[in-house]
């Protein structure tokens, strides 16, 4: 018995290794299966939500550019496109009107309608900042024909067709009527677009995996891809975004050619890929990001606006860009709180940010406010490497100048759980966080979140509560010339300086990677893969 | 359910040694004693060894190589690595003996009571059954990404696993120590409860405890490793080697070395206190090799 | 033998419900907020009520678990709030990498540690032995992680043998699955390999000084004969049980080995879930590995009345 029992595990072991050798030695040749048009791509993080209206999150805003289109779109100069839609403005500046041009079809297959676009229209603004603010001066928005959406206005608002066009934080995707339908704040429940690529459900991995196919009906505009405008060519079968936890794994399987596409590497890593002659490293998102700071305004020490002022001058821009980026390649110290390279920036107010600060100033400006050590909390996030060591330098700074602060560190999900507290730090809340924009997020007085000076109830994290500033913004909403706009903005970033609404840490940008056999890829504040050809 | 241990618990041979490996059973634990007292003299001088102040960033020196200035090189924020590797030892240590003492001071008294009352025994083993089953890295990261890293909940998280598995060692000694004829005895002759827990039964535990502990110790020392580098352990402020690791293994292919040294001490420390938990196993009672080979 | 297996099936239960109980509230006793999630960056704080409402997070936390426990009990795990993905279906896309990892890696464990156990038991107190168990310490001292890591430069970029990351299903060829599932499966090895190891040879040395296999020598049986046949056998129990309880082990290393060799498993899944807040999700999968720990453990405990003759149930 003993011998039966026992001879079993044996040659099954043996066996079991024999597999196990063989197959190792086999498995060099049988790897990478024969699909040339599929681009794989590590995208900054995994998709897990899908309704890019619901969230700001970029990842699903990038997502919606795949499937969903926009009635208008922005190109490299910053002004609006016809892209879904042409568009006309009556002489009063009162009504525009839309016309769908012709072939635009769902994924599912039916015609894009007025109606489809307005519902939509509607469910955008109720989540976007900018929707919010145009429909407040909307008289009413219908679908007049089958192909024509009319919007008419209580009073002309120079930034409608901005609005409509605009790619942060929220675009005005559009969906079919009866997703479209779905509340504000629940998510939609299907991904059925009228974008270049339709969304393959079967193969979505929430974090792991999103998969597009090209959406062969449809139909691209015949002018030259330029930024979001001009036409979505798709050259490619398939788009693949898998989620790489670690950069250097991502780096490795981009040099070993197992991915094509890589968003953005940090800079750091990037002499890992220096001399390999199949990856080009570029800037394709040329604008780039503001890193920056908040202060809560609710509670000691920051609601004192003396208090707020010393942490601006202790601060320096230099200092958080090396320890951020390192490598001044990519970055810049920026003082304009519209970012650089923009219609709107200037230097209006900044004072020493952008130099070394001013550390002694700061320490008397505290003295002189009667700063009591109450210590700050700073939240510093520990996983996402965008923002882990803005709190670490500021942390320094604040502390030569003579705050004590508590840095408490917690994962990013936490931090975004947090901010929203509006407790005294002690009981939950906090006194400062830091995050980074991309640039057409705050590069106007209306979509920047930071300068809105509707309190507790309105503003964003921090809450300042400040009529001055909206005041200001509402000149800057009448303001009918370029020079008239550019003006109202230089006096709300100035605004924004002397009560220390929020501190920028200056500009950079982010390179990504590709294989070169990836051709095409187009600059744009987006990672997009119409225009992308591969080659064998 | 087995009684068995998930730990990392290595098991001692029979005693039958030879003459010639005499003189190595012996070495082992001197040399394991003697790295530990380095480390913990490491720790204690920080402040002294260090060349620099652990937390002093210097932006234009990050991912700097090895140079007089900076004898390990620096880290991603312009830190110096040796000076937060010496630092580092003095969190690694902290947690590893703070986490015992409160595993210990928690487990000890209920697995007292758990051994001599049969129906606190029923309840609490299945609460400890319970827990044992839900995985202990898990729960810890949940633990602490959940209540926020703070060195305190780090212990905590630590620690709430280790506490089932030393209740059910100290309630295995305890149930066979009570059919003890002098335990039986004591208990027949009315002595108070506490008087026999302290006198008779306590004592019985002492040597399994302080083998078990130091098992506990290692582990401690690798569970906050483990927990800073999936990001949910203490400030990346304060160095510690698991979240010095945790930050230098972004930069791994560019600065190996980042995660080379706190790897190798961490790796080091950890050997050392198992090779002396074999040998005090060896030392104390030689009667734990039997039960140590059931574990 | 049926008698025993109810009652140590119905033993299970309170084990479950007490692993119920105490997750559900580790999660609501706890800071954090999937609605400011999943609203991004530039939510309001009434939009963020909305929310919360809409999320069924504002109701109190006695109705929410009492509404928990009556899906678990119809077999709904529950849908995440984040992806809106129902939790069994997201645990049916990630549960092939985790348990094919695992699998591959008891595979592997086995196959070095026993024997390397037997030799070190056979060699007793020899050089070979002392290799053994100095390597054996080694695999408990140094992090996953760290194995990991050295694997990965040793093997993947210095000679190029594996690639680098990734998982390959087994349906896509046995080849590519173990190309890439080889160096994770490794790392994850070298803890269980030295508990086994270990266990493997205390085991042995308890077993070989024993009359049966003294006289199995006595009767001239080869050497090997001896120590598989007769001795391992034997030996068998404390090593499944020590295989078994190593299981919570090996979960724990899977987490980690996921996120260095990037395998998109229920390890990732679990640390990604609890870094969303996204409560459905954690509850789901603590629950499932928790259930799958007792239930590998009920089924070795099982297991033993047929290894060894001599215990019966």
């Amino acid at each position: 018995m003993h011998a039966d029992v026992d001879a079993r595990p044996r040659r099954w072991l043996k066996g079991a290794s024999l597999l196990f050798l063989s197959a190792l030695a086999l498995s060099g040749m049988s790897d990478r299966p024969a699909q040339a048009q599929t681009v794989t791509a590590v995208m900054h993080s995994g998709v897990r939500i899908l309704d890019p209206i619901i969230t700001t999150a970029h990842i699903s805003r990038n997502h919606g550019y795949m499937v969903f289109d926009t009635l208008l779109a922005m190109d490299s100069k910053y002004r609006p496109q016809p892209q879904m839609a042409e568009y006309k403005v009556s002489e009063d500046g009162l009504t525009y009107t839309f016309t769908l041009r012709d072939g635009l079809l769902w994924h599912d297959g039916t015609p894009v309608t007025a109606e489809d676009c307005v519902v939509s229209l509607k469910r955008w603004a109720a989540r976007d900042a900018g929707g919010q603010m145009l429909m407040d001066r909307t008289e009413s928005l219908a679908a007049a024909d089958a192909r024509t959406i009319t919007l008419k206005l209580k009073e002309p608002f120079a930034y409608t067709l901005d609005m409509i066009a605009k790619p942060s934080a929220v675009p005005a995707f559009m969906m079919p009527k009866r997703i479209a339908s779905t509340a504000p704040t629940e998510a939609i429940p299907e991904q059925i677009g009228s974008g270049p690529f339709r969304f393959v459900a079967g193969e979505f991995q929430p974090g792991v995996k999103v998969v597009y196919e090209k959406f062969k009906e449809y139909k691209p505009r015949s002018e030259p891809v330029d930024w979001l405008a001009g036409g979505k060519v798709v050259n490619v079968d398939r788009v693949e975004w898998v989620t790489m936890p670690d950069a250097q794994t991502a780096i490795n399987a981009l040099m070993s050619g197992e991915i094509d596409y890589m968003e953005q590497p940090p800079v750091d890593l990037l002499p890992i890929m220096e001399g390999n002659e199949d990856i080009t490293v570029d800037i394709f998102n040329e604008l780039g990001y503001q890193t920056m700071g908040r202060m809560n305004f609710l509670h000691p020490p920051f609601n004192n606006p003396t208090i707020r002022r010393a942490a601006l001058l202790a601060m320096n821009q230099e200092d958080v860009l090396q320890a951020l980026v390192g490598n001044p390649e990519y970055y810049s110290a920026c003082a304009s709180m519209y970012g650089c390279g923009v219609p709107l920036a200037s230097d209006s107010g900044a004072g020493p940010i952008t130099k070394k600060g001013d550390p002694k100033e700061a320490q008397r400006l505290l003295k002189e406010a009667g700063y009591d050590g109450t210590p700050i909390v700073l939240m510093q996030p520990t996983d996402v490497t965008s923002v882990s060591p803005q709190p670490v330098v500021a942390a320094q700074l604040l502390r030569k100048a003579g705050f004590n602060v508590d840095l408490q560190p917690m994962d990013w999900q936490t931090l975004v759980g947090r901010r929203a507290s509006q407790n005294p730090p002690s009981q939950g809340g906090w006194n400062m966080f830091f995050t980074n924009w991309v640039i057409p997020e705050v590069w106007t007085p209306l979509v920047n979140p930071m300068l809105n000076g509707r309190g507790p109830k309105g503003a964003w994290f921090g809450w300042p509560d400040d009529p001055k500033l909206e005041q200001l913004r509402n000149a800057f909403v009448q303001a009918k010339t370029p020079e008239a706009q550019k003006e109202a903005a230089v006096a709300i970033q100035t605004h924004a300086y002397e009560t220390v609404n929020y501190i920028p840490l200056g500009q950079y940008t982010s390179p990504a990677a590709w294989r070169k056999s990836l051709t095409g890829i187009v600059k744009a504040p987006v990672p997009i893969f119409w225009n992308v050809k591969k080659s064998k | 359910m087995a009684e068995t241990d998930t730990h990392a618990a290595p098991v001692a041979g029979p005693a039958q040694r030879r003459g010639r490996n005499l003189s190595l059973r012996r070495l082992a634990p001197v040399l394991a004693g003697g790295i530990l007292l380095l480390i913990v003299a490491a720790a204690l001088l920080a402040g002294a060894l260090a060349p620099h102040d652990p937390l002093q960033m210097m932006p234009s020196q990050r991912l700097k190589p090895p140079s007089e200035a900076y004898p390990l090189g620096t880290d991603a924020f312009g830190r110096d690595l040796l000076s937060r590797i010496l630092y580092g030892a003095r969190i690694s240590l902290m947690v590893g003996v703070g986490v015992t003492v409160i595993t210990v001071a928690v487990g000890l008294p209920l697995g007292l009571l758990a051994g001599f009352f049969r129906t606190l025994d029923s309840v609490l083993m299945r609460i400890m059954d319970g827990m044992m089953a839900i995985p202990s890295l898990l729960l810890a990261v949940a633990i602490v990404s959940l209540s926020g890293a703070s060195i305190w909940t780090v212990l905590m998280a630590i620690t709430i696993p280790e506490v089932p598995r030393i209740v059910r060692l100290v309630r295995s000694i305890v149930l066979s120590a009570r059919e003890e004829p002098y335990v039986e005895a004591a208990i027949s002759l009315g002595s108070s409860l506490p008087r026999i827990l302290r006198r008779h039964l306590m004592p019985n535990t002492l040597a399994p405890l302080i083998v078990q502990g130091t098992y506990v110790c290692a582990s401690a020392i690798l569970t906050e490793a483990i927990l800073s580098f999936l990001g949910a352990g203490i400030s990346t402020e304060t160095p510690s080697w698991g979240n010095i690791m945790a930050e230098g293994r972004m930069y791994f292919q560019i600065r190996p070395s980042l995660i080379f040294w706190p790897g190798l001490l961490l790796s080091v420390c950890i050997l050392s206190i198992n090779l002396l938990g074999d040998s005090l196993r060896d030392i104390l009672d030689p009667r734990l090799k039997q039960r140590g080979a059931e574990r | 033998m049926p008698g025993y297996l109810l009652r140590r099936i119905l033993a299970a239960i309170p084990v479950m419900v007490v692993v119920a109980v105490f997750v559900f509230l580790l999660l609501r006793l706890t800071p954090g907020d999937p609605a400011a999630v999943l609203a991004g960056d530039m939510a309001t704080p009434e939009q963020l009520a909305r929310i919360r409402a809409s999320l069924g997070l504002d109701k109190p936390v006695i109705v929410q678990f009492v509404s928990w426990i009556g899906q678990l009990l119809r077999g709904d795990l529950g849908t995440s709030l984040i992806s809106q993905t129902p939790v069994t279906t997201l645990i049916a896309q990630r549960i092939e990498p985790t348990i094919s990892l695992a699998l591959l890696t008891l595979l592997l464990s086995i196959l070095i540690a026993v024997p390397l156990g037997v030799l070190a038991a056979w060699r007793h107190g020899g050089i070979t032995d002392k290799a053994v168990m100095s390597f054996s310490v080694l695999g408990f001292s140094v992090p996953v992680f760290v194995i990991g890591y050295i694997l990965i430069q040793i093997f993947a970029i210095d000679l190029k043998w594996f690639p680098v990351q990734g998982f390959r299903s087994i349906s896509d060829g046995i080849g590519p699955f173990l190309q890439r599932a080889t160096l994770p499966s490794l790392a994850l090895a070298s803890i269980y390999v030295a508990l086994i190891a270990r266990m493997t040879r205390a085991s042995m040395l308890e077993v070989l000084g024993e009359d049966y296999v003294r006289t199995a020598r006595a009767k001239g049986l080869r050497e090997t004969a001896v120590l598989f046949r007769h001795a391992l056998r034997n030996a068998a129990v404390p090593i499944m049980t020590v295989i078994g309880t190593g299981f919570a082990l090996l979960i724990s290393g899977v987490v980690v080995t996921e996120s260095v060799f990037n395998v998109p498993g229920i390890g990732r899944l679990t640390v990604d879930a609890i870094l969303a807040r996204d409560y459905p999700v954690i509850q789901g999968l603590i629950l499932l590995t928790s259930a799958l720990y007792v239930l590998i453990n009920l089924v070795i405990d099982l297991s033993y009345s047929l290894l060894d003759p001599r215990i019966r149930y």
